[in-house]
């Protein structure tokens, strides 16, 4: 069964009169504990398409589901426990919590979001820092960190609640080339290591010829979908 | 809820400058309420205090219609010794008056045997009036603290016009009830210093003269001023002793006595209210300038942590913690500012205090305050300022939970 289902799913933005398509009946499935990018040059799309999976906002037409749940209709609320539970993000600049220590980043979606017991939180979080290799670091700040080092974090929060998916928009664009493929590589680790999806949103070559599934976005229509040794 | 509370203090500490700035306000702000309430509440107290307790008491009782020509002193309108039985019968009954004292007032004219004045006099027991008006005596200038037989004390004003002191003769001459005149010598036994408000000015002297001098055969008081043991029971014991008296009617089926508290008998009572219309107005100034300083570091706060804010959603943060985020914020900045201001009251008292503020009122010259602020005070300055805190903080803080997330991430 496949994690992510979108049929036909189209949106519409309005700027005053002017109707903006900025995407146009797609169809997809995205099987679960895979590596899945949405490629396309600047406004194909693929941002939006993941603001639509990760339910931060909804198709005008269409249905999309993840796993059983139509998330098509969510309300707000809904949306922000179904993230919650199911979702981790990676965002292009970190959005680490400055007044936060790594330890903290990381262990918030469980602290704030699922009220997870104490012992398990730090277990869990101990584990993720010492699988990112950021252990170390655990009591820094981010305005401590390098921009590697605080994508590790921003990865390790997204992974510490054990989501079903991950989206990662743009992760690696703001990292030198070495850093990019080491964060790459830890993704690559936690997705064959914990079975969670990873779906990219990226003009990146580095994580394009990593990923096991390619969508291509054109003027919010999906072009084509290539399979790596498919 | 700890966990938000500790978010919330860390977000206040990464902008310190603008925290203590803010904080600061509101220090300055509760600091200066708390002395305002401090000094103005000593002043009214010791006020109050002087005028109950140098000639007014606590309480009065007269007959019913006194009160109204208490400036001619009416003979005719005393308390006769049946109803004083009844009134004295009342006070008995009623629990919570410590003391009280009988009183013959009436005017008459003064004379030094070379020029003659107008007088306004009292005729007490100095027992009871010592018991009832305990600072009475402690306004006598010139002569011995009581009141003897075939004794007057004369208002200072008087003795200084007529130029009169203490242990010279001088003749009292009164009218009463029945309209003949009779006239009696006293010694002038001392001189009483002027104390503010109606009956500041009057003279005393002993019931038994009183009566003398008006040829009453039987004693029929003017009034009966009432001590509490407590001040603070005055409008409880003030309707239980009406309420005990209001049986007692008159020939028109009216309440035969009235009952009045110090607040009907003296004007000092108005300032006492004009003071505590200031007090409510320094508050509401305080409130406004709680309010906007909060709004103001709040509207800052969420405007600048819009990305954070759409981070925080986008992980699945329910919107009613975001809106606990800020308002706990809102809420350490009042706490802060509260404790603060709190603890700089009580250094600037102390200062007040070891100075020793000192002003005049009338003729009393040379009062010294002693600036204290009650528990009460300070508890409800506090809640003020912390609810006003976290009112403030509402609107941005329920800004910040309705933020959707994805334009709240968009947010550069």
């Amino acid at each position: 069964m496949s994690l992510v289902t979108a049929k036909n799913v189209s949106k519409t933005y309005r700027t005053g009169n002017i109707k903006i398509e900025a995407l146009k009946g797609l169809s997809f499935e995205i099987e679960p504990a895979s590596f899945v990018s949405f490629v396309g040059p600047s406004g194909s799309g693929k941002t939006t398409i993941l603001n639509l999976i990760g339910c931060l906002d909804k198709p005008t037409h269409g249905t999309l589901t993840i796993g059983d749940t139509d998330i098509s209709h969510l309300n707000r609320r809904m949306a922000a426990s179904f993230r919650g539970e199911n979702i981790g993000f990676i965002f292009q600049d970190f959005n680490l919590l400055p007044v936060l220590t790594v330890f903290e980043n990381v262990e918030y979606p469980l602290l704030m979001v699922q009220n997870v017991p104490s012992d398990e939180r730090k277990k869990r979080v101990m584990d993720l820092l010492d699988a990112v290799g950021m252990i170390e670091q655990k009591d820094k700040y981010p305005d401590q960190l390098s921009g590697g080092q605080k994508q590790r974090v921003a990865v390790a929060r997204a992974l510490v609640t054990e989501p079903k998916l991950i989206l990662a928009d743009e992760p690696t664009a703001n990292l030198d080339h070495k850093t990019a493929y080491r964060v790459i590589d830890i993704m690559k680790k936690m997705k064959d290591e914990f079975g969670t999806t990873f779906i990219f949103s990226t003009h990146d070559q580095k994580i394009v010829g990593e990923v096991e599934v390619i969508y291509i976005l054109e003027d919010g229509e999906l072009a084509d979908r290539q399979v790596k040794g498919g | 809820m700890l966990n938000i509370f500790k978010i919330a203090l860390r977000n206040l500490t990464r902008y310190k400058r603008r925290t203590f700035l803010t904080a600061s306000l509101i220090t300055v702000g509760v600091v200066f309420v708390l002395v305002f309430i401090a000094v103005t509440g000593s002043f009214k107290h010791m006020m109050v205090g002087q005028i109950t307790d140098s000639f007014v008491g606590h309480i009065q009782i007269h007959k019913k219609g006194y009160l109204a020509s208490i400036d001619n002193l009416p003979l005719t309108m005393n308390l006769t010794p049946g109803a004083l039985k009844k009134v004295e019968k009342a006070i008995h009954e009623t629990a919570g008056i410590e003391a009280y004292s009988k009183r013959i007032k009436f005017g008459g004219m003064f004379s030094n045997f070379v020029e003659t004045t107008n007088i306004r006099l009292n005729g007490v027991n100095p027992e009871d009036e010592a018991k009832t008006v305990p600072l009475l005596f402690s306004r006598i200038k010139e002569g011995d603290k009581t009141i003897r037989k075939g004794e007057i004390l004369v208002p200072e004003l008087i003795a200084k016009g007529m130029k009169v002191k203490v242990g010279d003769m001088v003749v009292v001459i009164a009218t009463n009830k029945d309209g003949s005149v009779n006239g009696k010598q006293f010694k002038i036994g001392g001189i009483i210093e002027s104390a503010t408000g109606p009956g500041g000015r009057d003279g005393y002297m002993h019931i038994k003269d009183a009566m003398e001098v008006l040829r009453m055969e039987k004693m029929d008081v003017s009034e009966i001023a009432l001590r509490l043991s407590d001040f603070s029971t005055l409008h409880d014991v003030h309707g239980k002793i009406k309420g005990n008296l209001s049986t007692t009617l008159n020939k028109a089926g009216k309440p035969a006595f009235e009952v009045h508290t110090w607040e009907k008998l003296s004007p000092f009572f108005n300032i006492a209210r004009m003071i505590d219309v200031m007090t409510f107005f320094i508050k509401i100034m305080l409130i406004a300038i709680v309010l906007v300083s909060i709004m103001n570091v709040m509207i800052m706060a969420v405007y600048e942590r819009i990305r954070e804010i759409g981070t925080i959603a986008a992980i699945g943060t329910m919107p009613e913690k975001i809106l606990s985020m800020f308002l706990l914020e809102g809420f350490c900045l009042g706490v802060f500012g509260v404790l603060t201001g709190v603890i700089l009251n009580s250094g600037v008292l102390y200062i007040l205090n070891r100075v020793g503020l000192t002003f005049d009122f009338g003729r009393q010259k040379g009062l010294i305050l002693s600036p204290t602020i009650d528990l009460s005070d300070i508890w409800v300055i506090s809640a003020i300022v912390i609810v006003v805190s976290v009112v403030a903080s509402l609107q941005p803080a329920y800004k910040a939970s309705k933020m959707e997330p994805i334009d709240a991430l968009r947010h550069v």
